[in-house]
C-alpha cells in the first residue's frame, strides 16, 4: 500500500473552493481528466490516455467538506481510497489536501502526481476568478 | 556553415563495454575508431546513476540539485534550460530520436509532453511559447514495444504481432518485472523473436537517417541519437544470439565467484549494499523489488553479460550505418560525434545486477568519446582528468561557436589533459536521493586525484557516519573500503570538504527540503 499526500493553500474561502471540489461531476474542470460521468454513487472518469476509471463515491460530506472515493473494478488497482479535504484557514483562505492510498503503491504516486497538477490548477482558477 | 553535432547516447552501459576501454567480448569497431581519432575520456562520471536525473544534467548542463530532477519520476520542468534550445536559437536544426526520459514514462493521465507526442505521433510542440526542450523533432523509443512512444506506435501500426515479442518490463503491480527467462532464468532475460530490423536499436538509427535526409544540405544540425540499449530487459533479437555464447564467457572480474568473498566485500561497504543483496531493503524502482540479488547464479551472470555484449554490438553497428550516411551526405568532415551513456550497470559486480544507490565504477565510470569534426583539426588524445556529463551542454555550445550558456554549471570538455587543467577539471561529483514511501537514502560522491569518496547522509538506513573510500590506482574493482581506516581519515575529510565546496548549495538536503519537487511516478 502506498500513501501520498499533496496540498495547496488557496486565497479563497473554504466554501467557495468547496463549491467546485464538492461537486464530483465537475472533477474534469480542475483535475487532469477529460470527462466525468455520475450515476448515483458511481463515477466514471476518463483520462487523456484513453483509460477510464470506475469509482465508488464513499463520502460526500458538505459540512466536513470532505470527499472520498475508491477506484473499483480495475485490473491493476487492487485497493484505493482517495480523500479530498477543504479546510478553512480563516475567512478568506483555505488549504485543500488530496490524499491517496493505493495498492499497488505505484498508483498512489501517479494519482498524487495528477493531484498535484489539479491542485495548482484549482488554485489558479479560484484565485483568478 | 558551422560544425554539425551528432550526440549519441546509450542507456545503462559500462565503461568496459567498448573495446577501446578494455572490453574483450563485444566487438565495437565503430566506437573504437572514433576513440582512436578523437578524445577518449578515461574518467567520466554521471551526476546521477539513474536515467532521468542524468539525462536532465546532459540537456541542462546542471548538477542534479540545480535542475531538481533528484530521482526518476520527478519531471524536468518545461521551463528548464536546454542546450537544444540554445542551439535552435542559434539557427541549428535540432532533433532527439530514441529515448528522451526527461519526464516520467508511467503517465496514465497523459500529463507530460513527451508522452503526448509519442501518443499522438506529432514530433514537436510549443509549450508556453517555447518549443518543447528546444527540439524541432522528437521521436521517442524505450525498452520495448509498449508505452507512449513513437516506436511503440510505429510497431503497433506496422508490425502489431511483434509488440508481444518483447519482455514485459513491468509486472501487474507496475513494478519492475522480476520474471526470469533465457537458459538460466536470469531476471529480465527473455528470448525475443522480433526480427532485427524491427528492433528498437535499428529503428532509432533508421529514424535518425530519415531526419537527416529531411534537412537542407547547408543546414547546421544537432541530433541526439539515443539508444535504449543495453538497459534491461536483456532481450536482443534471437537471431543475434549466436554472436556471444554465454557458456563461453568468463565471469566478470568484479564478480568474485566465491560467495563468502562476495559477501565479505559487501559487508565492508555501507549497510544498504548487503541489505539489498539479502532482499531486506529496496530503495527505488531501479531493479525488480521482488528479486533477491543473493539468488544470482554464476550462469545468470554469464548469460546477462552475453546478452548485454550482443546489444552493444548492435548499437555499434547501428552507429556505423548512421556515420556512413552522414559521410554520404557530405557532412563527415564537419560533424562532431560525441558518444556516452547516462549511467552504468552493475552487471554482476559484487554479486549484483541493475543499479541503485551504489556509487562505484560499475555505475559511475562511463564511456565518453568526443570525435571532433575532422575539419577542426583537433589532435587525438586520451584525457585522464575527471570530467562529468555536466560538461556536455557547454561542449555543444563550444562546438557551435557559442559562448558558454550562463545556465551551465561546468566548463566544456577538454581535448587534452593540459586543457583539462586550464579549464579546472579537477573533480567530478555525483548525487543520490531516494525519498519514497518513508524510505530515505542520500549519498554524495566526489572523485578526485584517483580517489572516490562517498558520504552516506542521514536517512532511514544510514545515520550519517557511513561511507566509502576507494583508491583507483591500487583497488580498481573498489573492493577494499578505506572509509574507516584511520590512516585515510585526513584524506577522506579533505575530499569531502572539497566535495561540499563544489556541489551546489541545494545539494545539502537541509537547504532543499522546502523546495524539493515531488516524485510523480516511479519512472
Amino acid at each position: 500500500m502506498g500513501t501520498v499526500r499533496r496540498h495547496v493553500f488557496i486565497a479563497r474561502s473554504a466554501d467557495d473552493v468547496w463549491g467546485l471540489v464538492g461537486d464530483p461531476a465537475r472533477l474534469h474542470e480542475w483535475f487532469p481528466t477529460t470527462a466525468t460521468e455520475i450515476q448515483g454513487s458511481k463515477r466514471w472518469v476518463s483520462l487523456a490516455s484513453g483509460l477510464r476509471f470506475e469509482e465508488d463515491i464513499v463520502t460526500l460530506d458538505h459540512d466536513l467538506r470532505r470527499f472520498q472515493y475508491r477506484i473499483v473494478n480495475n485490473p491493476i488497482v487492487q485497493s484505493h481510497l482517495g480523500t479530498v479535504d477543504v479546510i478553512a484557514d480563516g475567512p478568506s483562505r483555505c488549504v485543500v489536501v488530496y490524499s491517496t492510498d493505493a495498492d499497488p503503491e505505484v498508483m498512489a504516486l501517479m494519482i498524487a502526481g495528477a493531484a498535484g497538477d489539479g491542485l495548482e490548477r484549482l488554485r489558479t482558477m479560484m484565485e483568478n476568478h | 556553415m558551422g560544425r554539425k553535432i551528432l550526440f549519441i547516447t546509450t542507456d545503462q552501459q559500462r565503461y568496459d563495454a567498448l573495446g577501446c576501454n578494455g572490453g574483450t567480448v563485444a566487438r565495437t569497431p565503430v566506437l573504437d575508431s572514433l576513440a582512436r581519432e578523437g578524445v577518449n575520456f578515461r574518467r567520466s562520471h554521471p551526476q546521477s546513476v539513474v536515467c532521468m536525473p542524468s539525462r536532465s544534467t546532459m540537456i541542462t548542463g546542471q548538477h542534479v540539485a540545480t535542475h531538481g530532477v533528484w530521482m526518476n519520476g520527478v519531471p524536468l520542468p518545461e521551463s528548464a534550460p536546454s542546450i537544444a534550445a540554445t542551439l535552435h536559437d542559434a539557427g541549428y536544426k535540432t532533433a532527439l530520436i530514441g529515448k528522451a526520459h526527461f519526464e516520467p514514462f508511467l503517465d496514465p493521465f497523459l500529463r507530460f509532453t513527451e508522452n503526448q507526442l509519442g501518443t499522438s505521433g506529432e514530433f514537436s510542440k510549443m509549450v508556453d511559447g517555447h518549443l518543447h526542450r528546444g527540439f524541432d523533432h522528437m521521436e521517442s523509443a524505450s525498452h520495448g514495444g509498449m508505452g507512449n512512444f513513437h516506436y511503440a506506435r510505429w510497431l503497433m501500426q506496422n508490425h502489431p504481432e511483434a509488440v508481444g515479442m518483447y519482455y514485459r518490463v513491468l509486472d501487474m503491480r507496475l513494478q519492475v518485472n522480476a520474471a526470469g527467462g533465457g537458459d538460466t532464468g536470469g531476471p529480465q532475460v527473455h528470448d525475443n523473436s522480433i526480427p532485427r530490423e524491427w528492433y528498437h536499436t535499428d529503428w532509432v538509427a533508421e529514424r535518425t537517417m530519415s531526419w537527416l535526409d529531411s534537412l537542407p544540405a547547408d543546414a547546421d544540425w544537432f541530433c541526439w541519437m539515443s539508444f535504449p540499449d543495453p538497459h534491461h530487459p536483456w532481450d536482443p533479437p534471437a537471431s543475434e544470439k549466436h554472436r556471444v555464447n554465454w557458456r563461453d564467457l568468463d565471469l566478470p572480474e568484479g564478480y568474485p565467484a566465491d560467495r563468502a568473498r562476495r559477501e565479505a566485500i559487501l559487508d565492508a561497504k555501507p549497510r544498504h549494499w548487503r541489505m539489498w543483496y539479502e532482499g531486506e531493503f529496496f530503495s527505488n524502482y531501479e531493479a525488480p523489488d521482488s528479486w533477491v540479488p543473493k539468488t544470482l547464479t554464476d550462469d545468470q551472470v554469464r548469460e546477462i553479460n552475453a546478452l548485454t555484449h550482443i546489444e552493444n554490438e548492435l548499437v555499434d553497428e547501428a552507429i556505423g550505418r548512421v556515420l556512413a550516411h552522414v559521410d554520404a551526405k557530405g557532412w563527415g568532415a564537419d560533424t562532431d560525434v560525441v558518444f556516452t551513456t547516462d549511467h552504468g550497470e552493475l552487471q554482476g559486480d559484487y554479486g549484483l545486477m541493475f543499479k541503485g544507490p551504489y556509487h562505484t565504477d560499475s555505475l559511475m565510470r562511463l564511456p565518453l568519446v568526443w570525435r571532433p569534426a575532422p575539419s577542426a583539426g583537433v589532435p587525438a588524445a586520451e584525457v585522464t582528468a575527471p570530467v562529468g556529463l555536466v560538461s556536455l551542454a557547454a561542449t555543444f555550445a563550444h562546438i557551435a561557436g557559442l559562448p558558454r550558456p550562463t545556465y551551465t554549471e561546468a566548463e566544456r570538455l577538454p581535448t587534452s589533459d593540459g586543457e583539462a587543467s586550464s579549464l579546472g577539471h579537477e573533480r567530478v561529483l555525483t548525487e543520490w536521493d531516494s525519498v519514497l514511501f518513508g524510505k530515505i537514502v542520500r549519498m554524495r560522491t566526489i572523485h578526485r586525484d584517483g580517489w572516490t569518496a562517498t558520504a552516506c547522509l542521514p536517512g532511514t538506513v544510514h545515520d550519517g557516519t557511513e561511507g566509502e573510500l576507494y583508491d583507483s590506482s591500487t583497488d580498481p574493482l573498489q573492493q577494499v573500503n578505506l572509509w574507516s581506516d584511520p590512516q585515510h581519515h585526513a584524506l577522506r575529510d579533505d575530499l569531502l570538504a572539497d566535495m561540499w565546496d563544489h556541489l551546489p548549495a541545494a545539494s545539502d538536503p537541509s537547504m532543499s527540503a522546502a523546495t524539493r519537487r515531488p516524485c510523480d511516478a516511479p519512472v
